[in-house]
């Protein structure tokens, strides 16, 4: 359930956003979010709908997800993160704090954890259109 | 656009009345002993208290509390696991005993991720055990916890007290509060350090002397505690208390 804390700064934000913006009514909001994270979309979209303020009661939430692909500092490698191949334990420390994977991962190519994540890291806000 | 989790840090910390991050411009001066043992003495005499490993790449105050096997419970967020009556949050529930090689980008973003989903609720003190020097973390902290106070840590090193001055200095030219210095391991008699930080109107906390008993404390809080560096540190605190 720690996509509900990312659904709170989700709305926060957003609320930020029309405030400063000066959007009487928030209509589309684009989210971001990248595959390292392992984000449950359907926790994160039913976080999104229970925590709808009025300002945001008919917004669409639209979110699209991102691969992950890294590049490694040394060699200069580039992969895409999977999952798939990560046990347990390492893939749920990685989607609590996703910089933990320079702790376990690893440059397929020369084995160095100085890595880049160039995109796919976490959740990102793209943007949020309404009406003035 | 926009990184949603900036936008929720302020209210994540909003139950909290101090934030104090434990610094220096120096490492090895003692600010994770420092930092674990003024939130164990600030816990004993009541006051709910938070500590915060925030030494991404070298956290050690999980081996002062002799914290082992130990996970934060997932609610809505992470909530700090209770060690010894204090909400104590690291990054090593994640990096286990492995190292975290992290570039400061990554440390910004593991601390944004850390502020914005820990949830710390009612604390009396949040005190934050921050990485030595004036890089990413010590502008993080800057830029996203506007309530933070300072309390910095030197030895009687003039070596140390030169990279401490300059983060007095940004610190004072930034206007962010400085609660005071303290001056740890200290040797023999000198007034040099205290000169120097009460010439900058800075308020000079107190002198730990050096204490050769200390190592055989870490990882036992109650020895911690009634060392001679546990019941110095215990009169400072109460120079800290609202």
């Amino acid at each position: 359930m720690h996509e509900w804390a990312l659904a709170e700064a989700v709305i926060s934000t957003v609320s930020q956003i029309a405030e400063k913006e000066g959007l009487k009514e928030v209509a589309e909001v684009e989210i971001k979010v990248g595959e390292l994270q392992q984000i449950e979309l359907d926790i994160l979209e039913f976080a999104l709908s229970q925590l709808k303020t009025l300002k945001l009661k008919n917004a669409k939430f639209h979110i699209k997800t991102v691969k992950a692909e890294l590049k490694c500092r040394v060699c200069g490698h580039k992969w895409i993160f999977r999952k798939e191949k990560m046990n347990e334990e390492i893939a749920e420390a990685i989607h609590f704090v996703p910089e933990i994977a320079h702790t376990y991962i690893k440059c397929p190519k020369c084995g160095s954890p100085d890595f880049e994540i160039l995109k796919g890291r976490g959740i990102w806000l793209e943007s949020v259109r309404g009406l003035r | 656009m926009a990184d949603p989790r900036i936008g929720i840090i302020e209210e994540r910390l909003k139950g909290v009345n101090n934030i104090i991050a434990v610094s220096s411009g120096k490492g090895g001066v003692g600010k994770s002993l420092i930092a674990s043992t003024l939130a164990l003495t600030l816990a004993k005499r009541g006051y709910k208290v938070g500590l915060f490993d925030l030494d991404f790449t070298s956290p050690s105050t999980h081996v002062i509390l002799g914290v082992e096997g130990l996970q934060p419970k997932e609610e809505k967020g992470i909530i700090p696991p209770q060690v010894h009556g204090l909400r104590y949050m690291s990054i090593v529930y994640y990096s286990g005993e492995y190292a975290s090689p992290l570039r400061g980008v990554d440390v910004s973003n593991a601390l944004i991720e850390l502020l914005a989903i820990t949830r710390w609720n009612n604390l009396d003190f949040l005190i934050i055990d921050m990485p030595p020097g004036i890089s990413d973390a010590t502008l993080d902290i800057i830029r996203l916890i506007k309530r933070i106070n300072f309390l910095m840590v030197t030895t009687p090193s003039r070596l140390a007290f030169e990279t401490v001055r300059k983060l007095i200095d940004l610190l004072s030219e930034l206007r962010i509060p400085i609660m005071g210095v303290i001056e740890n391991m200290k040797m023999k008699e000198s007034q040099f350090i205290q000169q120097q930080v009460e010439d900058r109107g800075i308020t000079f906390l107190g002198e730990i002397p050096f204490d050769i008993e200390l190592e055989e404390a870490i990882g036992n809080v109650n020895k911690l505690l009634v060392t001679q560096f546990g019941e110095r540190l215990e009169e400072i605190a109460k120079d800290l208390e609202p």
